[in-house]
């Protein structure tokens, strides 16, 4: 298990570094989540795990990994955004199921409608063959450490 | 029904789900009034490593688990119920070190879906670390699903 301090996730926020990040994080780490930078955009890549699936039958990813990538996903999404200096607290999270999550590779983008000075609102998307045909969308909100140091994007 | 065949269904469904093996999911207690899936701590579930916090995602598996389950309480034999929606509204985070407790019952049935609650707690069922309430599609009794022995036929899509 990687060890982090406070420091270095001070430092991993301020730096932008989601690898350091989501190495640090035992749940990442058990469903799988991945993470790439494509211009101003973080795409996150849940890659396709037997461990994952829940429905035997179709065989299909478990509806709370499903959620637990996008909730995750968001919260890295606005450390990331936001420089914070603190991991934001979940308030709440709403998911709409679209479609199975089918056994192969899951992404997802993320997008904050609104920072406020305490509270983030974030909507996540994700997708396995299309980005247009989502498998699930969601929009979580998030208590952040009210600082100076926390600036919108 | 007697209420041990619901325990028996709950407890056979549950030993099907991979990711659910994976995080230890066990059932605690289950009756026509709802049942209790508890979600043992464990390290590869933490969340915030800093705290040793378990993550909201293992919380959401468990509940949404709880919650997809709880149909089996109030269905006369079993159907296959995909999550439509699922809303948790966190109280606050759960305590290291300590199992997760996710009570789930189903407050509707309609001929179409299943309207489900339910919450998690660790010592106090009084002092929740979350409400959930989902919602559940039927696909009908002709979509068979999880057969004593193993998975008898693919699933339709809707």
């Amino acid at each position: 298990m990687t060890e982090i301090t406070q420091e270095q996730l001070r430092h991993a926020c301020e730096r932008g570094d989601y690898a350091l990040l989501l190495a640090s994080i035992p749940y990442a780490r058990l469903i799988g989540v991945e993470c790439s930078r494509q211009g101003e955009e973080l795409l996150f890549r849940l890659p396709a795990n037997k461990d994952n699936i829940g429905n035997p039958l179709l065989p299909a990813i478990h509806g709370g990994v499903i959620a637990g990538f996008m909730e995750l996903s968001a919260a890295v999404y606005l450390l990331i955004a936001t420089h914070a200096t603190g991991v934001p607290k979940i308030i709440d999270f709403s998911l709409d199921y679209l479609r199975a999550g089918q056994f192969r590779d899951t992404y997802a983008r993320c997008q904050v409608w609104r920072q406020g000075r305490r509270v983030a609102n974030v909507a996540i998307t994700a997708w396995q063959d299309a980005e247009a045909q989502p498998i699930a969308t969601a929009r979580a909100h998030f208590k952040i450490q009210e600082s100076s140091k926390t600036h919108c994007p | 029904m007697a209420e041990d065949s619901v325990f028996e269904r709950a407890t056979r469904f549950l030993s099907a789900l991979r990711h659910c093996q994976i995080l230890g999911l066990k059932l605690h207690s289950a009756s026509r009034e709802g049942l209790t899936v508890i979600l043992p701590y464990s390290p590869q579930i933490v969340g915030n490593p800093l705290t040793g916090i378990i993550h909201g995602g293992a919380l959401t598996s468990l509940m949404d688990t709880a919650c997809g389950m709880s149909t089996l309480c109030v269905l006369p034999q079993f159907e296959v119920c995909p999550t439509l929606d699922l809303r948790i509204d966190y109280m606050h985070a759960a305590e290291p070190n300590k199992d997760v407790y996710g009570f789930a019952q189903c407050y509707r049935v309609t001929q179409d879906v299943i309207f489900s609650r339910g919450f998690a707690y660790q010592d106090d069922p009084e002092q929740p670390i979350a409400h959930v309430v989902g919602t559940f599609m039927r696909l009908g009794q002709h979509v068979r699903g999880i057969k004593r022995g193993g998975p008898l036929a693919a699933v339709d899509t809707p």
